[in-house]
Formats: structure tokens, sequence, C-alpha cells
């Protein structure tokens, strides 16, 4: 599992206790549970992980076997600013692929990575539905259209503060 | 709302949203108060228009004047010039690319001509979070009709003789469908909407619940009634926020007018809709699949039979069906079976939605009536090639489907003819493809994707899709021999006989039908070691115009492997031994003095 090791605070247990309980604890609801988790913690932790399984009654293995499966989950934490790269294939054959070659110099860091003062993180995704405005970028909830490798300084610089 | 004399219509779709669009809505408000004009002309937020190569979009009721790539800034010109004066603001009108002339409106755009919207018939006319323009436009007037006139099995005779065939890619038999799920007994039912859109490259999903959620809420309780379940879920992708945010807004009103719940329409027919969450895996679009994530599991399918129809969600006949289907169901319900079956070719009945996207002029969503041509949809439709480049190719049916060439593009889109040219119809995607996208390295793009999505369930799909990619990759660094290519379609055919789910059985598709349309290309590959379309890095060569190139050093200096040689003044040379093809050095000279062969 994640090589992060994270401890709890009392807090952090009720509120994963709570959102399982808003669930009726139903094991069929663990994917709900997670979403709500990861929405809250911003990652899933195996020690996260490790209380969803006690409180919903399902294997620990199970819950991680689920978190790895979908994409949507990540176990490690995510930058301030997250970038996300479209990669669908819209995107990809107006250059999306350069877009995200650019990223990586500038920020130095792989896909699935984050900078060092934890303020970016790098990932790619598999269309956002935004076609008409390939390649996309994210960076959080923000949406950047047709973007080309020479914008990905400007981008980054409007986080720099 | 009849006290309104002139209404504007912002698109609200996600593309046109990225833009900006909300700001546009402000504006124009701002501006209309300032005028005092908010109590005569209304401004709506609506769903996606379809024309999203050129958002966002405004358009201006009654007249339809369709205003293209409008800024937040043109606000007050908008109200001073066309509200107030009358008068059509020009610069933002859409400027046909043939004739360069601006168009008037809607109605005269080539976009919207050939077009024909059932399952899109309200995608950018009305305000998807308010009901009541739903209800303006005959919402629920089907499920009234259906409930208080028709028998379970008459509707479902009604569907069934109306053609209809699943959008979601299969293209089985809706009525049947669901005649299937009816005959199952059992205590407890359920309807499923499959919102799963994973198929890069298409959108319709999204924009049919972003732009007229309630014709999927309407249908669902229809299949309710007809199935006779009283539980619906709609399975919705988690990256799909605003379609999320607009689905609850609409499920609220409908159970506030009494459309969902208890006791519907005084009938005794109770049907309520709750949303399940995805959580981004491709091959949750396999109806068993995601009835699996439904229950909390890893989305992985089963073996059918038992299909759903006998045993799916909680063990329980589960009858799925993809958004655009349902939303054509009201439309179908009102108009009647023979007005469906009237539309299309012999055995693919209706319209339907098409993603454009890649090289096109006008990216966007398009409804047209099945047994269209490709030729039709990407030259008039789509606007034709962008860039003034050379058609090369369409993938339709996304990482599943197949890549068509030139000379397809007569042939009549539908279910069988598509698969017949060794495509598919899939969800609708059209990825159009020009000159200067390599055929290899496309294949290799969806295979990365399929190896990416693979639930790694069965042997062929997991294994088998890997080395197809490693092989394609091969080929692409100039590795592979002309025994690959053999070896290549030999393991596509296996994996597609042998994989337990649709996903392995469609994903070599797009090998097998490049390679068999771009032979040569392939070759060129292998043989010559030569990439035509000039996309392989490894495949390049860059070389000194002996001609342009001064001595500046420039490229010298700038090239991070020492490969480039000369003294200054003299002509340089780049020694492709060490050369990494990061293409550096082109980009510092200033003498257009390095080119790639």
């Amino acid at each position: 599992m994640s090589s992060i090791k994270i401890e709890l605070r009392n807090e952090d247990v009720d509120f994963i206790k709570a959102t399982c309980s808003k669930f009726n604890s139903d094991p069929q609801e663990l994917i709900n549970v997670l979403h709500s988790c990861q929405e809250h913690f911003g990652y899933l932790p195996a020690e996260v992980q490790e209380v969803v399984s006690g409180h919903l009654n399902v294997p620990v293995a199970k819950v991680y076997g689920v978190v790895t499966f979908y994409s949507f989950f990540t176990m490690t934490p995510k930058g301030k600013h997250p970038i996300s790269i479209c990669m669908g294939t819209a995107c990809y054959v107006r250059g999306a692929e350069k877009v995200l070659e650019e990223f990586r110099k500038e920020l130095k860091i792989q896909v699935g990575g984050t900078t060092s003062d934890n303020k970016f993180s790098l990932s790619s995704l598999r269309c956002v539905g935004a076609c008409g405005l390939a390649p996309v970028v994210l960076v959080g909830d923000k949406t950047y259209g047709r973007v080309a490798p020479d914008d990905i300084k400007g981008i980054l610089k409007e986080y720099e503060k | 709302m009849s006290k309104y004399s002139m209404h504007l219509l912002v698109c609200g779709g996600t593309g046109c949203h990225a833009a900006e669009s909300d700001a546009i809505v402000c504006n124009l408000r701002d501006e209309l108060e300032a005028k005092g004009l908010l109590d005569s002309v209304q401004v709506i937020l609506t769903g996606c228009f379809g024309f999203c190569e050129k958002g966002p979009i405004v358009k201006v009721m009654p007249d339809n004047t369709f205003y293209v790539q409008v800024k937040p800034e043109d606000a007050q010109t908008i109200v001073e010039e066309h509200v107030i004066k009358g008068r059509k603001v020009n610069r933002l009108l859409y400027k046909d690319p043939l004739t360069k002339e601006a168009v008037s409106d809607s109605k005269h755009m080539v976009f919207y001509k050939k077009q024909m919207r059932i399952a899109l018939r309200n995608c950018g006319f009305i305000n998807p979070e308010n009901i009541d323009e739903y209800i303006a436009r005959d919402g629920y007037q089907a499920l009234g009709k259906v409930l208080t006139e028709m028998s379970p099995e008459e509707t479902i005779k009604l569907v069934k003789d109306s053609g209809q065939r699943g959008r979601g890619g299969g293209g089985f038999s809706t009525g049947l469908k669901w005649e299937l799920a009816r005959k199952n007994v059992s205590d407890e039912k359920y309807v499923v909407c499959n919102a799963d859109e994973g198929d890069p490259g298409a959108f319709m999903d999204r924009s049919v619940l972003e732009g007229d959620p309630h014709s999927v809420l309407e249908a669902m309780a229809i299949c309710g009634y007809s199935i006779g379940a009283s539980d619906g879920l709609i399975y919705i992708r988690a990256e799909y926020p605003l379609a999320i945010e607009r689905l609850k807004i609409a499920i609220g009103q409908a159970r506030e007018y009494g459309l969902l719940g208890d006791n519907i329409f005084g009938t005794g027919f109770s049907f309520d809709i709750t949303l399940r969450y995805g959580a981004g895996a491709f091959v949750c679009g396999e109806e068993t699949a995601l009835i699996h994530s439904m229950e909390g599991l890893r989305g992985e399918p089963t073996v059918k039979p038992p299909f759903p129809a006998e045993s799916g969600y909680r063990n329980k006949p589960t009858n799925v069906n993809n958004v655009e289907t349902f939303a054509s169901i009201p439309a179908i319900i009102l108009k009647g079976a023979r007005w469906y079956s009237s539309i299309g070719t012999e055995k693919s009945k209706g319209t339907k939605v098409f993603a454009l996207a890649g090289k096109i002029n006008n990216v966007g969503l398009i409804e047209v009536p099945m047994g269209t041509t490709l030729r039709e949809v990407i030259f008039e439709i789509g606007g034709g090639i962008r860039n003034v480049k050379k058609f090369k190719g369409v993938q339709t049916g996304g990482p599943s489907g197949g890549c068509l060439t030139e000379k397809h593009l007569d042939t009549p889109i539908d279910f069988d003819n598509l698969i017949a040219a060794g495509s598919m119809m899939g969800s609708g995607a059209m990825i159009v493809l020009d000159e200067d996208d390599c055929m290899v390295s496309m294949a290799k793009f969806f295979l990365e994707f399929t190896v990416e999505e693979s639930c790694g369930k069965c042997a062929p799909c997991r294994i088998g899709n890997k080395r197809l990619h490693e092989l394609l990759g091969q080929i692409c660094e100039g590795k592979g021999s002309l025994a690959d290519l053999d070896r290549l379609k030999n393991m596509s055919l296996v994996i597609k006989d042998t994989s337990l789910c649709g996903l392995g059985q469609t994903s070599p598709n797009p090998v097998l039908s490049m390679m068999d349309n771009f032979r040569e290309e392939y070759v060129a590959h292998v043989t010559h070691k030569k990439c035509p379309a000039g996309q392989c890095k490894s495949l390049m060569e860059y070389i000194i115009n002996l001609d342009n190139c001064v001595g500046c050093t420039a490229c010298a200096r700038v090239c991070p492997v020492n490969a480039i040689t000369g003294e200054r003044k003299e002509v340089h040379l780049i020694n492709s031994a060490t050369c990494i093809k990061c293409g550096a050095c082109m980009e510092k000279c200033k003498f257009d003095a390095i080119y790639i062969s």
C-alpha cells in the first residue's frame, strides 16, 4: 500500500464513521463512501481505508481493491493546484501530448507526481467532453481550452502567488 | 413566459461553460437591467447547441440570430445594437467558410440544415434547470399518456415497433430488452440509465443530461411502468459535475410536481430515481460491470447469461439503457412507432447523435437520420478538414471501433454498414484524422487506452492487449519487421475471439482496420523504417539545409547531447546516431536551416 504513513485524528475517524452511517453502513455503498472520503481528505490513504473497512464490514483488501481499480480514486495527496491534461482522442490528435510534455519539463515531475512544495500535481485524464476546446487542461476547477505548449508558462504563473 | 418579447439563449454546456458563458449571462442581465428591459427580454442559460467549435454561443429568439465566440464584454453591444435598435451585430455572426459571408440565422447554417433532432430536441432551447420549460415543450405528456391510456404490454409493443436499437453501442432492440425484463417475475425490478460515458471524444450523453435531464427521467419512469419496476438508478461519471448538478435539480423538481414518487398522476404507479457515481473505469460501460460497480464492487464484467434482464442489480431483473436511448423514448411514445420507423434505414431506425472531433472544422454535437453518409457528416455538416489538409480517415466507435477511409465516405451510416466496413457505431464518437496523423501511432494510442482500462479479469484482454501495445511501440521506434505485422493480426484475432466482454472483443479493432486500410503505412514503418506522416519521433531525421545555415552555432549550443558539430560561420552537421530528436535545434534556428526528413 501507500508508503505515506499518517495518523488519523479522532475527528477524522468520526467523520468516516458519520459518512458510513449516512449510507446505512451498507457495503454496497462502498464507492459512495469513498467518494465522500476523498472529497474530505483529498486522497484515500491506507489508514482511511482501514476505518472504512471496519465500519462497512468489508475486508480491507476489498476496499483496497476498489480504490485501486477506479482511476478517480488516489492514494497519494494531490498538490494545491492539481493539473489534469485531457488525453482523450480529440485532444490527443490536436497535440495534447506536447502540452503534457511541456508541463513535465516546467514542473520537473512525472505524470502522477507532485512538486516538492506541494503546489502542483500532474495527471492525465480521459475526455472531459469539451472537445471543441481541444487540447484542454484543467487546473483545479478552471478549464483552459486550445492550449499550446507556449501557453504553459503563463498558466503556471497565474498560480505563483 | 408570454410577456417576454425576446429571449437570449446562452449555451451553458461544458465547453461554453468553460469559456465563461456564465459571465455572458451576468453581463447580459446587467445590461438589460440598466436599460430597464429585464421585463421584456429574458436571458436563459440553456444546454448545448452542438456547435462547440465556435462557442460560446448566444442565440436570439424569435429571429434565430446565432452569435458565435461571444465574449462577456460583447454583452453591451448585443443589448444596445440588437435588442434596442434591432440591428444584428455583424462581427459576431457566423461566417460561412466557403462564401465568407455572415449567416444571419441558424436556419441557414449548413451545420444545422441536414440535422434532425429527436434525442437533442430540447438541448439549446430550454433552461434545463426549469421543469416548466420542459413541460411547455410537451414534457411528461408521454408519461401521462402511457400511465392513463396504455397497458405496459402496449407500451413495449410501441417501442418494439418503432425499431429503436440501443444507442450505447450494442445496437440491441430497446423494446425487446424491455420485454425480456417484463417477462421475468420478481418482487423487485430495476431500471438503470447508463451514463458512464467513458469513450474519449464522445460527449452526447453529457450534453443530453446537461441540456435536457427531464427527458431521461420521464423515459425511465415509462420504462419502469412497462417492465414493472419502481426503482430507477442513474449511473453517472463523477467527472461530469455539471450534469450531476442538473440531474439533482431535475429529480428534485420532478418529485415536487409529483412526476416522480408515489402514485404518479393518481394511477397508483410509483417510481423514483437515485444517482450512483462512477469512479473512472471505461469497462463500467459494459452492463454487468456497471451493475457490479453499483453494488460497491470492482467493475468487472461477468459472463452472460444470465443477462441483467434475469438477474442484475441485487440479483433482480434489471433493464439497462443508455442516456440517448432514453432521451428519444418520450418523442417515440408521443409521435408513434410509425413516425420513428419511417426515419433511417431498413434495419437502423431513427436518428443518431454523433460527436464530431479531431481535425474537423466544426467540432460539435450533431444528430442526423440513420443512413446519412460519412461524406455528408464530415464535409457538409462538419465543414471539412481543418487547415486545408487532406482527409485521411475517421475513427468511429471510439477505441473499440475502426478507422474508415476515403473509400467508405459514401457508405450510409447505420449499425450494420459500419460493422460490415470493419468498424462499429459505438456510442457515436467520430474522430477525424488528416494526413499528419500516423496510423501506427493512432493504433498505439488506442491500445494504450485499452491496456489502462482493461479490468484484468481475463487473460486475452489483460495480456494480449499489452503485447499488442508493445509490438506497436516497437514498430513506431523502427524496430519492427514484416513478421510483426502478421503477429499483430493473429494476436488481434485471438483476443477478439477469446475475451470475456465487449471491451476485449473489440479492442483490437483499431489495429485490424488500420492495418487493413493503411497497410502501406505499416509496411513503410517496418521495411523502410520511415513514418510517412512524420509523427514517429524515432523515425525522423533532423537535417541541416546547407544553403540556409550561416554557422551561428545557436543549434550546437542548445543541443543537449552535443550531436551538432561545426565551426563558427561554417555549415553545421547533425550526427543522426547521437541525435535524440528533441527538436530543440529546429526551434532555436532563426534561419529555417533545419528540417525533418
